[in-house]
């Protein structure tokens, strides 16, 4: 059996708002800062790139609706990874979950002739389920044969990718006869409303917010979320303690590739209204950078997803003043590097901050009792 | 050994001298103005309690951890440890209670990694000469009297071998002070024996050891002083004479005077034996795992702590994990009362009032990452705590208050990470969770390793007070001294089966280490099951 390193998530930290907070506007400023010399080389500077940024994603009514369209996907993508994780599962087979995902809903949505009252709801659902689908084999194979999920969800990923060009390829089964490599156009009853008339925000929004909450309630408020996450910390002591750690394993990838299958159903049913082959720009390898960015916790995740959200609707405005929009790319792959050093500068910062309290407590014995004082009640 | 070391600066100056050592974490003072003289040549015990600073302190002298303020002198000679390759410099190895060596190399691979060159640009360039490490290897292990193959895999060895190898690791730069935190703790008998004459043999050879243990009787066995920390200062300082080992009166006195001093009270009495047993809370019936375990016959009453001793490694672990549910039963049946749960989870068995304290603590009883109101929930969560889609914090705030308040824990707050809880705190929590359980059996694996005197006294109490309220105790432990002061009926076990069975006011040592080890032949009536003792009960 083929053994990858565990990936260890700090849960403790969620219960220190203060410092979760902190880390993760400090990642975002570092890998802001750290982009700074490629600016300059790519012919410009920062004033200029960053403000453009910022116009493009947060200048106007419109540009903050790009934002929230660029996000929504990002947003549940990034739910679906931090559920896995939260069972240690690593769950990298986000992004063809949500391909076969969309694959699923816009087959519906074009396909079946139902009253529309019950084609959406039938068409999110399946959506829903076909990400679920997708990631039960790899669920399976992990819980009973130990097969890794990191192996397995990457083959699927292929799978996937391979099963969606096939689909809307000329004869394929969902291919449209006027426009390549996309299905046809599906039924009315089947769109997630728009939600304004002047912007491309769509009630896919809405269910991206329910799933923060619901995912927010099932983790921390649950008996089952408890156990999950208690999976996810010690499987010995979870199945010494009576959790079923092989259906606990199997719900949590599958409900990490439910809400995958959701983000990639809203995108179809939302804001293409038909099926396109590579929709999804990377969303769900994004998905996994945003649930680390984010803690692993559900507002995390969705101030993660914002500030994602707010580079892709950014990058718009990036070329317009003539930076090529791949320097989001750069900035989004620095962020990825710096929340994986996060534990370390976190632990770095914790170490400095206790010693300087040590010797300040030497030096200067009048202060001590307050400072303590003020700890215990933080405690 | 002493051949490489420089002359001494003096010879009437301490091997190790620690002078007014202060170390504050937050707002907690775990050594405050200690100081701790060792002389060359000798053997020195440090006890106290959990948390009484004696690791802190060892720390310090290794070098990873290092004081707000006082001196360290080696020799004589000021010096500075701010690396443990500083300590290493200065002659002081530490063998810690937790072993850091890799399984899947040899025993010659892992002094490879000790062996290294200390300055990186040496170590990317400088071939690993295995071939002398092997050789020296040997003449250390002669020289040691210890029998451990170089080429074995680590991880194939047991406790006590992989105990020798970290004693080669810590003495491979010529330490000339060992440092041992709580050596025995997770040894048998026989191997606790073997490593006492080890450190005989390393003073013999001129070396210095620091010993840290909670156990009065090797303590007294082999040190020449002890020094004594109670909250962070020394509370005792005394040397053991030659006629202070023998048993009597006067060792007697000495050992409470020390207890004293540790713990600040006389040491707890073992709790009264039970009355009669009633009804029986466990049964197995030919239980076995078709592999290491099997067939088991055995039963607890209500009533009745029973022991099971035994080297480690001989299925008691296997055992444990049959009667709880997570290992497969190939043969035989277990029942809870009178109910058979032998092909149900452990959920179900944990709701037929089974409670288990689990032997091995960071590998089945907590969850590091998660904070201490969560470990305390684990098993009540989904079962007693909780509706389906509604579990409220505040009720799981106040069990896990109620279980800190039960056993006193100390801890920072109710929502830290339980890693920053002391081993023996975190243990008391775990122990103060499977009691608020209110079981009607109790597994408890070696429920006091790793507890003072003190706290261990508590959870001995505990156990007899549980048993005194009509629940069965299955005690598995491989402290005799425990097992004789604490249990109704003792049990042996030895390569998966029950050798022995006697009532614990029949049992001296010498029989139950025969069986143990095997060299007594074992009594018959736990190896063949006796109808009428299920029965009859």
């Amino acid at each position: 059996m083929i053994r990858l390193p565990a990936i260890k998530i700090q849960q403790g930290l969620s219960s220190r708002p203060f410092l979760s907070a902190g880390s993760f506007l400090g990642t975002l400023a570092l890998a802001l800062a750290a982009a700074v010399p490629l600016i300059y080389l790519a012919g410009t500077d920062p004033v200029t790139a960053y403000g453009a940024l910022l116009r493009g994603s947060v200048g106007d009514q419109y540009a903050l609706s790009e934002t929230v369209v660029q996000a929504t996907p990002l947003l549940v993508g990034g739910l679906a990874v931090a559920l896995a994780f939260h069972a240690g599962l690593f769950n990298i087979g986000v992004e063809g979950q949500l391909v076969v995902g969309g694959l699923a809903a816009a087959a519906v949505g074009v396909n079946l002739d139902l009253p529309a009252a019950v084609h959406l709801p039938v068409a999110v659902l399946t959506g829903a389920a076909a990400g679920a689908a997708w990631a039960a084999i790899p669920a399976v194979l992990k819980a009973w044969r130990g097969v890794h999920e990191v192996v397995t969800t990457i083959m699927f990923n292929y799978l996937a990718f391979g099963l969606s060009r096939h689909l809307v390829a000329p004869g394929g089964g969902l291919a449209s006869a006027t426009q390549p490599s996309a299905s046809d156009p599906v039924a009315d009853g089947a769109r997630l409303p728009a939600l304004t008339e002047t912007t491309r925000i769509h009630s896919g929004v809405l269910l991206a917010v329910a799933a923060v909450i619901a995912v927010g309630w099932f983790l921390y408020r649950t008996p089952a979320g408890f156990k999950l996450r208690m999976v996810g910390a010690n499987p010995t002591t979870a199945s010494f303690h009576g959790v079923g750690v092989r259906r606990v394993q199997i719900g949590a990838l599958m409900g990490s590739g439910a809400l995958a299958g959701l983000a990639g159903a809203s995108e179809i049913l939302g804001l293409y209204g038909r099926y396109l082959d590579s929709f999804s720009p990377g969303y769900g390898f994004q998905a996994i950078a945003i649930a680390l960015m984010g803690m692993l916790t559900p507002l995390g995740v969705l101030a993660a997803a914002a500030f994602f959200g707010m580079l892709a609707a950014g990058s718009v405005g990036l070329q317009s003043v003539g930076i090529s929009r791949e320097l989001i790319n750069v900035v989004s792959g620095l962020v990825v590097g710096f929340v994986a050093a996060q534990p370390a500068l976190i632990g770095a910062y914790l170490r400095r901050r206790r010693k300087r309290q040590a010797s300040g407590q030497g030096e200067d014995a009048s202060a001590a009792p307050a400072d303590v004082d003020a700890r215990s009640a933080h405690v | 050994m002493t051949t490489r070391r420089p002359v001494p600066a003096g010879e009437d100056s301490p091997a190790v001298r620690l002078c007014d050592i202060t170390k504050t974490y937050d707002a907690f003072r775990a050594n405050d103005h200690v100081t701790l003289d060792v002389a060359r040549g000798t053997i020195h015990g440090l006890l106290g309690e959990n948390g009484a600073g004696k690791s802190t302190l060892m720390n310090i002298l290794n070098g990873s951890v290092r004081p707000d303020g006082g001196r360290i002198e080696v020799d004589g000679r000021p010096v500075r440890l701010r690396t443990t390759s500083d300590a290493r410099a200065a002659g002081i190895g530490m063998v810690h209670q937790h072993f850091s060596l890799i399984d899947r190399l040899t025993v010659v691979e892992n002094l490879a990694l000790v062996a290294r060159p200390s300055s990186w640009p040496r170590r990317c360039v400088m071939p690993v000469d295995l071939v002398g490490i092997e050789e020296r290897a040997r003449l250390l292990a002669d020289r040691l009297r210890f029998a451990v193959d170089p080429r074995a895999r680590c991880g194939s060895l047991g406790v006590g071998a992989r105990q020798r190898v970290e004693i080669m690791k810590a003495l491979w730069h010529h330490a000339q002070v060992v440092i041992m935190d709580e050596p025995t703790a997770s040894l048998s008998p026989v191997e606790a024996q073997e490593l006492l004459s080890t450190l005989l043999t390393l003073r013999e050879q001129g070396a210095t050891v620091i010993l840290i243990s909670h156990k009065m009787p090797e303590i007294l066995a082999v040190c020449d002083e002890v020094t004594v920390l109670r909250d962070g200062r020394v509370s005792r300082r005394l040397s053991i004479g030659a006629d202070d080992r023998d048993p009597g009166p006067r060792r007697d006195r000495l050992e409470a005077d020390l207890v004293q001093a540790m713990i600040g009270r006389p040491r707890p009495d073992p709790p009264a034996r039970a009355a009669a047993p009633g009804s029986p809370r466990l049964v197995l019936h030919g239980v076995g795992d078709g592999a290491r375990v099997g067939p088991v016959d055995l039963s607890v009453h209500a009533g009745e702590i029973v022991a099971v001793a035994g080297v480690e490694g001989n299925g008691q672990a296997e055992l444990i994990e049959l009667i709880v549910g997570v290992r497969r039963l190939r043969t035989g049946r277990v029942l809870l009362g009178s109910r058979d749960v032998s092909s149900d989870g452990p959920r179900t068995r944990l709701a037929c009032g089974l409670g288990h304290i689990a032997e091995d603590r960071h590998a089945a009883a907590i969850a590091t990452r998660m904070s201490v109101t969560a470990n305390a929930a684990f098993g009540f969560v989904g079962a007693r705590m909780g509706r389906r889609w509604w579990l409220p914090a505040r009720t799981m705030r106040a069990h896990a208050g109620s279980i800190v308040d039960r056993m006193s824990v100390r801890l920072p707050g109710l929502g830290a990470n339980i890693e920053g809880l002391s081993g023996g705190n975190q243990q008391k929590l775990v122990v103060g969770r499977e009691l608020a359980r209110d079981p009607s059996v109790l597994i408890a694996g070696q429920p006091t390793r790793g507890l003072d005197i003190g706290a261990a006294g508590d959870v001995h109490r505990e156990l007899a007070a549980l048993r005194d309220g009509g629940a069965g105790v299955l005690l598995v432990s491989m402290d005799l001294t425990e097992v004789l002061a604490v249990a109704d009926r003792i049990v042996v076990m030895r390569s998966g089966r029950i050798v022995g069975d006697v009532p614990a006011a029949d049992a001296d040592v010498d029989t139950l280490g025969g069986w143990m080890t095997g060299a007594q032949p074992s009594e018959q009536k736990g190896v063949q099951p006796s109808e009428q003792k299920l029965v009859g009960a």
